[in-house]
Protein backbone atom coordinates (compact mmCIF):
# COMPACT_ATOMS: atom_id res chain seq x y z
CA UNK A 1 0.00 0.00 0.00
CA UNK A 2 2.28 2.57 0.66
CA UNK A 3 4.48 2.23 -2.51
CA UNK A 4 0.58 2.41 -4.66
CA UNK A 5 0.43 6.07 -2.72
CA UNK A 6 3.80 7.08 -4.65
CA UNK A 7 2.80 5.35 -7.77
CA UNK A 8 -0.93 6.86 -8.47
CA UNK A 9 -1.29 10.34 -9.29
CA UNK A 10 -3.27 12.84 -11.53
CA UNK A 11 -0.55 15.49 -12.97
CA UNK A 12 -1.85 18.71 -14.92
CA UNK A 13 -0.12 19.85 -17.76
CA UNK A 14 -0.46 23.49 -18.30
CA UNK A 15 2.92 24.45 -19.06
CA UNK A 16 7.01 23.05 -20.14
CA UNK A 17 7.56 22.90 -16.84
CA UNK A 18 4.21 20.64 -16.03
CA UNK A 19 6.23 18.54 -18.96
CA UNK A 20 9.30 18.09 -16.11
CA UNK A 21 6.74 16.94 -13.80
CA UNK A 22 5.82 14.52 -15.70
CA UNK A 23 8.61 13.07 -16.88
CA UNK A 24 10.09 12.96 -13.38
CA UNK A 25 6.61 11.13 -12.11
CA UNK A 26 6.97 8.88 -14.79
CA UNK A 27 10.37 7.95 -13.99
CA UNK A 28 9.96 7.71 -10.31
CA UNK A 29 6.57 5.42 -10.47
CA UNK A 30 8.29 3.19 -12.81
CA UNK A 31 11.44 2.89 -10.65
CA UNK A 32 9.31 2.00 -7.48
CA UNK A 33 7.54 -0.71 -9.49
CA UNK A 34 10.72 -2.58 -10.57
CA UNK A 35 10.79 -1.22 -14.51
CA UNK A 36 14.60 -1.68 -15.92
CA UNK A 37 16.74 0.72 -16.98
CA UNK A 38 16.04 0.96 -20.69
CA UNK A 39 12.08 -0.46 -19.49
CA UNK A 40 11.73 3.32 -17.59
CA UNK A 41 13.71 5.34 -20.28
CA UNK A 42 11.45 3.80 -22.99
CA UNK A 43 8.10 4.81 -20.73
CA UNK A 44 9.28 8.86 -19.95
CA UNK A 45 9.94 9.29 -23.30
CA UNK A 46 6.20 8.11 -24.37
CA UNK A 47 5.18 10.47 -21.79
CA UNK A 48 6.90 13.19 -22.74
CA UNK A 49 5.62 12.76 -26.07
CA UNK A 50 1.86 12.27 -25.09
CA UNK A 51 2.34 14.98 -22.09
CA UNK A 52 3.62 17.27 -25.32
CA UNK A 53 0.72 16.59 -27.07
CA UNK A 54 -1.86 17.61 -24.60
CA UNK A 55 -0.35 20.54 -24.11
CA UNK A 56 0.67 21.66 -27.43
CA UNK A 57 -2.51 20.35 -29.83
CA UNK A 58 -5.08 19.34 -26.75
CA UNK A 59 -4.64 23.08 -25.16
CA UNK A 60 -3.58 21.74 -21.69
CA UNK A 61 -5.13 18.84 -19.79
CA UNK A 62 -3.72 16.34 -17.17
CA UNK A 63 -2.28 12.50 -16.82
CA UNK A 64 -3.27 10.20 -14.59
CA UNK A 65 -1.13 7.71 -13.30
CA UNK A 66 -2.12 3.95 -11.69
CA UNK A 67 -0.20 1.25 -10.87
CA UNK A 68 -2.30 -2.09 -12.52
CA UNK A 69 -1.88 -5.74 -12.32
CA UNK A 70 -2.81 -8.52 -14.77
CA UNK A 71 -2.21 -12.08 -14.64
CA UNK A 72 0.07 -12.00 -11.80
CA UNK A 73 2.06 -9.30 -13.83
CA UNK A 74 2.65 -5.42 -12.63
CA UNK A 75 2.60 -2.85 -14.94
CA UNK A 76 1.73 1.02 -14.68
CA UNK A 77 -0.96 2.84 -17.16
CA UNK A 78 -1.01 6.94 -18.25
CA UNK A 79 -3.36 8.28 -19.38
CA UNK A 80 -3.35 11.74 -21.08
CA UNK A 81 -6.65 13.49 -21.43
CA UNK A 82 -7.30 16.89 -22.80
CA UNK A 83 -10.42 18.84 -24.16
CA UNK A 84 -9.18 19.73 -27.16
CA UNK A 85 -10.16 19.94 -30.64
CA UNK A 86 -9.65 15.90 -30.63
CA UNK A 87 -7.42 14.09 -33.76
CA UNK A 88 -9.91 13.66 -36.85
CA UNK A 89 -7.82 11.12 -38.62
CA UNK A 90 -6.24 8.64 -35.84
CA UNK A 91 -4.16 6.93 -38.89
CA UNK A 92 -2.92 10.13 -40.40
CA UNK A 93 -1.72 10.96 -37.11
CA UNK A 94 -0.21 7.74 -36.44
CA UNK A 95 1.85 8.01 -39.33
CA UNK A 96 5.57 8.81 -38.76
CA UNK A 97 6.44 11.97 -40.14
CA UNK A 98 3.04 13.52 -40.09
CA UNK A 99 2.34 16.95 -38.51
CA UNK A 100 0.00 19.50 -38.41
CA UNK A 101 2.36 21.63 -36.51
CA UNK A 102 6.15 22.26 -37.09
CA UNK A 103 7.09 19.34 -34.95
CA UNK A 104 8.70 15.61 -36.87
CA UNK A 105 5.60 13.92 -36.55
CA UNK A 106 7.42 11.18 -34.94
CA UNK A 107 5.30 11.35 -31.43
CA UNK A 108 2.62 9.83 -31.23
CA UNK A 109 3.25 6.66 -33.75
CA UNK A 110 6.70 6.50 -31.88
CA UNK A 111 5.02 6.54 -28.20
CA UNK A 112 3.15 3.42 -29.61
CA UNK A 113 6.32 1.66 -30.51
CA UNK A 114 7.63 2.27 -26.80
CA UNK A 115 4.79 0.82 -24.64
CA UNK A 116 2.94 -2.43 -24.67
CA UNK A 117 -0.40 -1.32 -24.73
CA UNK A 118 -1.75 2.01 -26.41
CA UNK A 119 -5.21 3.15 -26.70
CA UNK A 120 -6.65 6.83 -28.17
CA UNK A 121 -9.85 7.73 -28.06
CA UNK A 122 -10.78 11.25 -29.65
CA UNK A 123 -13.55 12.58 -30.35
CA UNK A 124 -13.96 15.67 -32.64
CA UNK A 125 -14.08 19.22 -31.21
CA UNK A 126 -14.77 16.70 -27.18
CA UNK A 127 -11.16 16.02 -26.45
CA UNK A 128 -8.67 13.17 -26.77
CA UNK A 129 -7.63 10.67 -24.43
CA UNK A 130 -4.07 8.40 -24.93
CA UNK A 131 -3.69 5.59 -21.98
CA UNK A 132 -0.74 3.48 -22.74
CA UNK A 133 0.38 0.71 -20.43
CA UNK A 134 3.61 -1.08 -19.92
CA UNK A 135 4.05 -4.05 -17.92
CA UNK A 136 7.09 -4.45 -15.62
CA UNK A 137 8.31 -8.15 -17.26
CA UNK A 138 6.27 -7.81 -20.81
CA UNK A 139 3.18 -8.14 -21.57
CA UNK A 140 1.40 -10.83 -19.35
CA UNK A 141 -0.31 -13.08 -22.10
CA UNK A 142 0.27 -12.60 -25.95
CA UNK A 143 -1.95 -10.08 -26.37
CA UNK A 144 -5.10 -10.87 -26.84
CA UNK A 145 -8.57 -8.23 -27.31
CA UNK A 146 -10.73 -8.57 -23.60
CA UNK B 1 -29.30 9.46 18.45
CA UNK B 2 -29.40 9.96 21.93
CA UNK B 3 -28.01 6.51 23.17
CA UNK B 4 -24.44 8.07 21.78
CA UNK B 5 -24.17 9.78 24.65
CA UNK B 6 -23.52 7.00 26.95
CA UNK B 7 -24.17 7.26 30.74
CA UNK B 8 -21.40 8.03 33.19
CA UNK B 9 -19.27 9.41 30.28
CA UNK B 10 -19.77 12.59 28.68
CA UNK B 11 -18.26 12.79 25.37
CA UNK B 12 -16.47 16.28 24.46
CA UNK B 13 -17.73 18.76 21.83
CA UNK B 14 -14.98 17.86 19.37
CA UNK B 15 -15.18 14.11 19.81
CA UNK B 16 -19.79 14.35 19.17
CA UNK B 17 -18.07 16.39 15.85
CA UNK B 18 -15.80 13.88 15.04
CA UNK B 19 -18.59 10.76 15.38
CA UNK B 20 -20.88 13.07 13.63
CA UNK B 21 -18.45 12.88 10.41
CA UNK B 22 -17.82 9.78 11.08
CA UNK B 23 -21.83 8.76 10.49
CA UNK B 24 -22.75 11.05 7.86
CA UNK B 25 -19.68 10.22 5.73
CA UNK B 26 -21.51 9.75 2.94
CA UNK B 27 -23.99 12.28 2.83
CA UNK B 28 -21.18 14.65 3.23
CA UNK B 29 -18.88 13.94 0.81
CA UNK B 30 -22.44 13.76 -1.54
CA UNK B 31 -23.03 17.27 -0.75
CA UNK B 32 -19.26 18.25 -1.41
CA UNK B 33 -19.19 16.77 -4.86
CA UNK B 34 -21.38 19.14 -5.77
CA UNK B 35 -19.66 22.00 -4.24
CA UNK B 36 -17.22 24.61 -6.91
CA UNK B 37 -14.01 23.04 -5.12
CA UNK B 38 -14.51 19.41 -5.70
CA UNK B 39 -16.80 19.58 -8.80
CA UNK B 40 -14.04 22.21 -10.83
CA UNK B 41 -11.03 19.95 -9.73
CA UNK B 42 -12.61 16.51 -10.06
CA UNK B 43 -13.89 17.40 -14.01
CA UNK B 44 -13.91 13.39 -15.17
CA UNK B 45 -16.36 11.48 -12.80
CA UNK B 46 -18.42 12.61 -10.06
CA UNK B 47 -17.62 9.44 -8.34
CA UNK B 48 -14.06 10.83 -7.94
CA UNK B 49 -15.53 13.74 -6.39
CA UNK B 50 -16.98 11.65 -4.08
CA UNK B 51 -13.84 9.32 -3.06
CA UNK B 52 -11.74 12.77 -2.54
CA UNK B 53 -14.42 13.99 -0.46
CA UNK B 54 -14.76 10.66 1.95
CA UNK B 55 -11.26 10.96 2.54
CA UNK B 56 -11.52 14.61 3.65
CA UNK B 57 -14.50 13.66 5.98
CA UNK B 58 -12.20 10.98 7.52
CA UNK B 59 -9.64 12.80 8.11
CA UNK B 60 -11.47 15.38 9.64
CA UNK B 61 -13.20 12.75 12.19
CA UNK B 62 -10.17 11.67 12.99
CA UNK B 63 -8.54 15.37 14.05
CA UNK B 64 -12.22 15.80 15.81
CA UNK B 65 -11.74 12.83 17.60
CA UNK B 66 -8.51 13.38 18.65
CA UNK B 67 -9.79 16.63 20.01
CA UNK B 68 -7.23 18.71 17.93
CA UNK B 69 -9.83 21.08 15.74
CA UNK B 70 -7.33 24.03 15.71
CA UNK B 71 -4.12 22.24 15.15
CA UNK B 72 -3.27 21.72 11.38
CA UNK B 73 -0.59 19.70 12.52
CA UNK B 74 -3.03 17.21 13.71
CA UNK B 75 -2.40 13.54 12.67
CA UNK B 76 -5.62 13.47 10.58
CA UNK B 77 -4.78 15.78 8.24
CA UNK B 78 -1.28 14.06 7.02
CA UNK B 79 -3.56 11.53 5.44
CA UNK B 80 -5.06 13.92 2.68
CA UNK B 81 -2.65 17.03 2.96
CA UNK B 82 -1.20 16.05 -0.20
CA UNK B 83 -4.69 15.06 -1.52
CA UNK B 84 -5.47 18.77 -0.45
CA UNK B 85 -2.41 20.65 -2.15
CA UNK B 86 -3.38 18.88 -5.45
CA UNK B 87 -6.63 19.86 -5.17
CA UNK B 88 -5.68 23.60 -4.54
CA UNK B 89 -2.73 23.29 -6.61
CA UNK B 90 -5.22 22.72 -9.50
CA UNK B 91 -7.42 25.24 -8.82
CA UNK B 92 -4.70 27.65 -8.97
CA UNK B 93 -3.41 26.88 -12.10
CA UNK B 94 -6.86 26.83 -13.25
CA UNK B 95 -6.33 30.82 -12.29
CA UNK B 96 -7.56 30.80 -9.12
CA UNK B 97 -6.56 32.87 -6.49
CA UNK B 98 -5.47 32.42 -3.01
CA UNK B 99 -8.18 34.12 -1.78
CA UNK B 100 -10.86 32.93 -4.13
CA UNK B 101 -9.47 29.24 -3.37
CA UNK B 102 -9.83 29.66 0.41
CA UNK B 103 -13.63 31.15 0.00
CA UNK B 104 -13.97 27.36 -2.10
CA UNK B 105 -12.73 25.85 0.85
CA UNK B 106 -14.99 28.01 3.05
CA UNK B 107 -18.11 26.74 0.78
CA UNK B 108 -17.85 23.36 2.15
CA UNK B 109 -18.11 24.52 5.73
CA UNK B 110 -22.27 25.17 5.79
CA UNK B 111 -23.02 22.13 3.95
CA UNK B 112 -21.59 20.03 7.37
CA UNK B 113 -23.23 22.55 9.35
CA UNK B 114 -26.62 22.29 8.12
CA UNK B 115 -26.18 18.66 8.60
CA UNK B 116 -24.83 18.90 12.06
CA UNK B 117 -27.65 21.48 13.53
CA UNK B 118 -30.46 18.94 12.24
CA UNK B 119 -29.15 16.11 13.84
CA UNK B 120 -28.87 18.11 17.25
CA UNK B 121 -32.33 19.22 16.66
CA UNK B 122 -34.12 18.40 20.17
CA UNK B 123 -31.08 18.64 22.30
CA UNK B 124 -30.19 22.21 24.66
CA UNK B 125 -29.07 25.15 22.91
CA UNK B 126 -25.69 24.96 24.34
CA UNK B 127 -24.75 21.38 23.45
CA UNK B 128 -25.95 22.68 19.44
CA UNK B 129 -23.59 26.21 19.92
CA UNK B 130 -20.76 24.12 21.48
CA UNK B 131 -20.86 21.38 18.90
CA UNK B 132 -21.77 23.66 15.74
CA UNK B 133 -18.58 25.96 17.03
CA UNK B 134 -16.16 23.14 17.28
CA UNK B 135 -16.85 21.91 13.75
CA UNK B 136 -16.68 25.83 12.43
CA UNK B 137 -13.11 25.35 14.58
CA UNK B 138 -12.44 22.59 12.68
CA UNK B 139 -13.46 23.52 9.09
CA UNK B 140 -11.30 26.68 9.80
CA UNK B 141 -8.36 24.96 10.36
CA UNK B 142 -9.07 22.60 7.14
CA UNK B 143 -9.02 26.03 5.36
CA UNK B 144 -5.78 27.09 7.11
CA UNK B 145 -3.97 23.60 5.84
CA UNK B 146 -4.76 23.98 1.95
CA UNK B 147 -3.89 27.70 2.00
CA UNK B 148 -0.63 26.79 3.74
CA UNK B 149 -0.10 23.45 0.70
CA UNK B 150 -0.68 26.86 -2.01
CA UNK B 151 2.01 28.64 -0.33
CA UNK B 152 4.54 25.84 0.12
CA UNK B 153 3.94 24.87 -3.51
CA UNK B 154 4.23 28.58 -4.16
CA UNK B 155 7.67 28.40 -2.74
CA UNK B 156 8.37 25.14 -5.00
CA UNK B 157 7.65 27.06 -8.00
CA UNK B 158 10.21 29.63 -7.01
CA UNK B 159 12.76 27.02 -6.34
CA UNK B 160 11.82 25.06 -9.83
CA UNK B 161 11.98 28.63 -11.76
CA UNK B 162 15.46 29.16 -9.84
CA UNK B 163 16.69 26.06 -11.18
CA UNK B 164 15.29 25.96 -14.65
CA UNK B 165 17.33 29.88 -14.42
CA UNK B 166 20.28 27.73 -13.65
CA UNK B 167 19.97 25.18 -16.21
CA UNK B 168 20.09 28.06 -18.75
CA UNK B 169 23.32 29.04 -17.95
CA UNK B 170 24.85 26.83 -20.66
CA UNK B 171 28.97 26.79 -20.53
CA UNK B 172 30.42 26.83 -23.79
CA UNK B 173 34.34 25.44 -23.22
CA UNK B 174 37.17 25.21 -25.42
CA UNK B 175 38.83 21.98 -25.31
CA UNK B 176 41.36 22.52 -27.81
CA UNK B 177 42.55 24.46 -30.62
CA UNK B 178 39.18 24.67 -32.97
CA UNK B 179 37.64 22.55 -30.48
CA UNK B 180 34.50 23.57 -28.31
CA UNK B 181 32.45 21.22 -25.96
CA UNK B 182 29.23 22.24 -24.55
CA UNK B 183 28.05 19.84 -21.51
CA UNK B 184 24.28 19.76 -21.26
CA UNK B 185 22.70 19.05 -18.12
CA UNK B 186 18.98 18.62 -17.70
CA UNK B 187 16.01 19.12 -19.77
CA UNK B 188 16.15 20.65 -22.78
CA UNK B 189 13.25 22.33 -23.58
CA UNK B 190 12.78 24.60 -26.74
CA UNK B 191 13.37 27.75 -24.84
CA UNK B 192 16.27 26.66 -23.63
CA UNK B 193 17.77 24.77 -26.66
CA UNK B 194 17.58 28.12 -28.25
CA UNK B 195 20.22 29.28 -26.07
CA UNK B 196 22.49 26.26 -26.16
CA UNK B 197 21.92 26.62 -30.06
CA UNK B 198 23.07 30.65 -29.83
CA UNK B 199 25.69 30.29 -27.28
CA UNK B 200 27.49 27.13 -28.99
CA UNK B 201 27.32 29.26 -32.97
CA UNK B 202 28.52 32.21 -31.06
CA UNK B 203 31.70 30.48 -29.62
CA UNK B 204 32.12 28.37 -33.06
CA UNK B 205 32.93 31.99 -34.63
CA UNK B 206 34.79 33.55 -31.80
CA UNK B 207 37.09 30.77 -31.07
CA UNK B 208 37.36 29.85 -35.04
CA UNK B 209 35.98 26.33 -34.21
CA UNK B 210 35.94 23.25 -36.75
CA UNK B 211 34.45 20.96 -34.06
CA UNK B 212 31.76 21.50 -31.78
CA UNK B 213 30.84 18.93 -29.47
CA UNK B 214 27.60 18.42 -27.82
CA UNK B 215 27.62 16.06 -25.22
CA UNK B 216 24.49 15.10 -23.78
CA UNK B 217 25.37 12.38 -20.81
CA UNK B 218 23.03 14.71 -19.01
CA UNK B 219 20.15 14.71 -20.48
CA UNK B 220 17.50 12.09 -18.76
CA UNK B 221 14.87 12.12 -21.69
CA UNK B 222 15.63 12.04 -25.49
CA UNK B 223 12.31 12.57 -26.95
CA UNK B 224 11.24 13.90 -30.60
CA UNK B 225 11.43 17.45 -29.34
CA UNK B 226 14.92 17.05 -28.01
CA UNK B 227 16.13 14.90 -30.89
CA UNK B 228 14.85 18.01 -33.30
CA UNK B 229 16.83 20.77 -31.24
CA UNK B 230 19.90 18.80 -31.45
CA UNK B 231 19.44 18.24 -35.65
CA UNK B 232 18.81 21.48 -35.91
CA UNK B 233 22.02 22.67 -34.11
CA UNK B 234 24.02 20.35 -35.44
CA UNK B 235 22.99 21.51 -38.67
CA UNK B 236 23.22 25.62 -37.84
CA UNK B 237 26.59 24.75 -36.68
CA UNK B 238 27.83 22.80 -40.23
CA UNK B 239 26.14 26.22 -41.83
CA UNK B 240 28.70 27.48 -39.92
CA UNK B 241 31.62 25.76 -41.23
CA UNK B 242 32.18 23.31 -37.97
CA UNK B 243 31.32 19.88 -37.38
CA UNK B 244 29.07 19.13 -34.96
CA UNK B 245 29.34 15.92 -32.79
CA UNK B 246 26.93 14.62 -29.93
CA UNK B 247 28.62 12.62 -27.62
CA UNK B 248 27.25 10.45 -24.48
CA UNK B 249 24.10 8.88 -25.73
CA UNK B 250 23.56 6.21 -22.77
CA UNK B 251 22.91 2.73 -24.32
CA UNK B 252 19.14 3.15 -22.31
CA UNK B 253 18.32 6.29 -24.68
CA UNK B 254 20.22 4.54 -28.15
CA UNK B 255 17.32 1.63 -27.72
CA UNK B 256 14.30 4.67 -27.17
CA UNK B 257 15.70 6.67 -30.04
CA UNK B 258 15.48 3.54 -32.08
CA UNK B 259 11.94 2.82 -31.28
CA UNK B 260 10.75 6.50 -31.46
CA UNK B 261 11.68 5.86 -34.76
CA UNK B 262 14.28 8.76 -35.06
CA UNK B 263 17.16 8.71 -37.51
CA UNK B 264 20.05 10.26 -35.97
CA UNK B 265 21.88 9.26 -39.27
CA UNK B 266 22.96 12.35 -40.53
CA UNK B 267 24.94 12.98 -37.00
CA UNK B 268 27.84 11.66 -36.03
CA UNK B 269 27.66 10.49 -32.51
CA UNK B 270 30.76 9.01 -30.12
CA UNK B 271 30.38 7.15 -27.12
CA UNK B 272 31.54 9.69 -24.98
CA UNK B 273 32.91 13.20 -24.50
CA UNK B 274 36.69 11.90 -24.47
CA UNK B 275 35.87 9.91 -27.85
CA UNK B 276 34.26 12.79 -29.53
CA UNK B 277 37.37 14.84 -28.66
CA UNK B 278 40.01 12.03 -29.99
CA UNK B 279 38.40 12.10 -32.97
CA UNK B 280 38.45 15.43 -33.48
CA UNK B 281 41.52 15.72 -32.83
CA UNK B 282 42.51 12.65 -35.33
CA UNK B 283 40.89 14.78 -37.98
CA UNK B 284 42.35 18.12 -37.55
CA UNK B 285 45.58 15.95 -37.85
CA UNK B 286 46.67 15.75 -34.41
CA UNK B 287 48.02 12.08 -33.67
CA UNK B 288 47.08 10.71 -29.95
CA UNK B 289 50.10 7.98 -29.54
CA UNK B 290 48.72 5.69 -26.31
CA UNK B 291 51.33 5.66 -24.14
CA UNK B 292 54.14 2.29 -24.77
CA UNK B 293 52.15 -0.25 -21.98
CA UNK B 294 55.68 -1.64 -21.32
CA UNK B 295 56.45 1.59 -20.48
CA UNK B 296 53.80 2.45 -18.60
CA UNK B 297 53.44 -0.63 -16.51
CA UNK B 298 57.14 -0.08 -15.06
CA UNK B 299 55.81 3.90 -14.32
N1 LIG C 1 -3.88 15.47 -27.97
C1 LIG C 1 -4.03 15.82 -29.25
N2 LIG C 1 -5.05 16.61 -29.63
C2 LIG C 1 -5.22 16.95 -30.94
N3 LIG C 1 -4.39 16.56 -31.93
C3 LIG C 1 -3.36 15.76 -31.63
C4 LIG C 1 -3.11 15.34 -30.28
N4 LIG C 1 -2.03 14.54 -30.29
C5 LIG C 1 -1.61 14.48 -31.57
N5 LIG C 1 -2.41 15.20 -32.39
C6 LIG C 1 -2.29 15.35 -33.84
O1 LIG C 1 -1.48 14.31 -34.32
C7 LIG C 1 -0.37 14.82 -35.06
C8 LIG C 1 0.80 13.89 -34.90
O2 LIG C 1 1.28 13.90 -33.56
P1 LIG C 1 2.81 13.59 -33.28
O3 LIG C 1 3.04 13.67 -31.82
O4 LIG C 1 3.11 12.30 -33.95
O5 LIG C 1 3.56 14.75 -34.04
P2 LIG C 1 3.80 16.26 -33.62
O6 LIG C 1 3.37 16.47 -32.22
O7 LIG C 1 3.19 17.13 -34.64
O8 LIG C 1 5.39 16.38 -33.70
P3 LIG C 1 6.47 15.74 -32.71
O9 LIG C 1 7.26 14.76 -33.51
O10 LIG C 1 7.30 16.88 -32.25
O11 LIG C 1 5.73 15.07 -31.60
C9 LIG C 1 -0.15 16.20 -34.50
O12 LIG C 1 0.52 17.03 -35.40
C10 LIG C 1 -1.58 16.64 -34.23
O13 LIG C 1 -2.18 17.11 -35.39
MG1 LIG D 1 3.99 15.30 -30.63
Amino acid sequence: MQTAGGVSACLPIHSDLDLVWVRQHVRQAAAQLGFGLVAQTKLVTAASELARNTLVHGGGGQMECAPVSRGGGQGLRLSFSDEGPGIPDLDQALRDGYTSGEGLGMGLGGARRLVHEFHVDSRQGRGTTVTVTSWVSGPPRPREEQ
Amino acid sequence: MPEQVAAGHQETPAQEVGDFLRRRREQIAQRWADAALFRTVFTVSREEAVEAGRAVVEALAAVAAAERVEEQEADGFSVVREQLARMAASRSRAGSTNSQISVEVDALRMPVVDLLIAELEGRPAEDVRDCTTALTVLMGTLRLVVLETLLSAGQELINRQHLQLLEVATPVIKLWEGIVAVPLIGTLDSARSQVVMETLLDSIVEQHARFAILDITGVPTVDSLVAQHLMKTVAAARLMGAECIVSGIRPAIAQTIVHLGIDLGTVKTQASLADALGYALRKQGAHIVPQDPHHAGSR
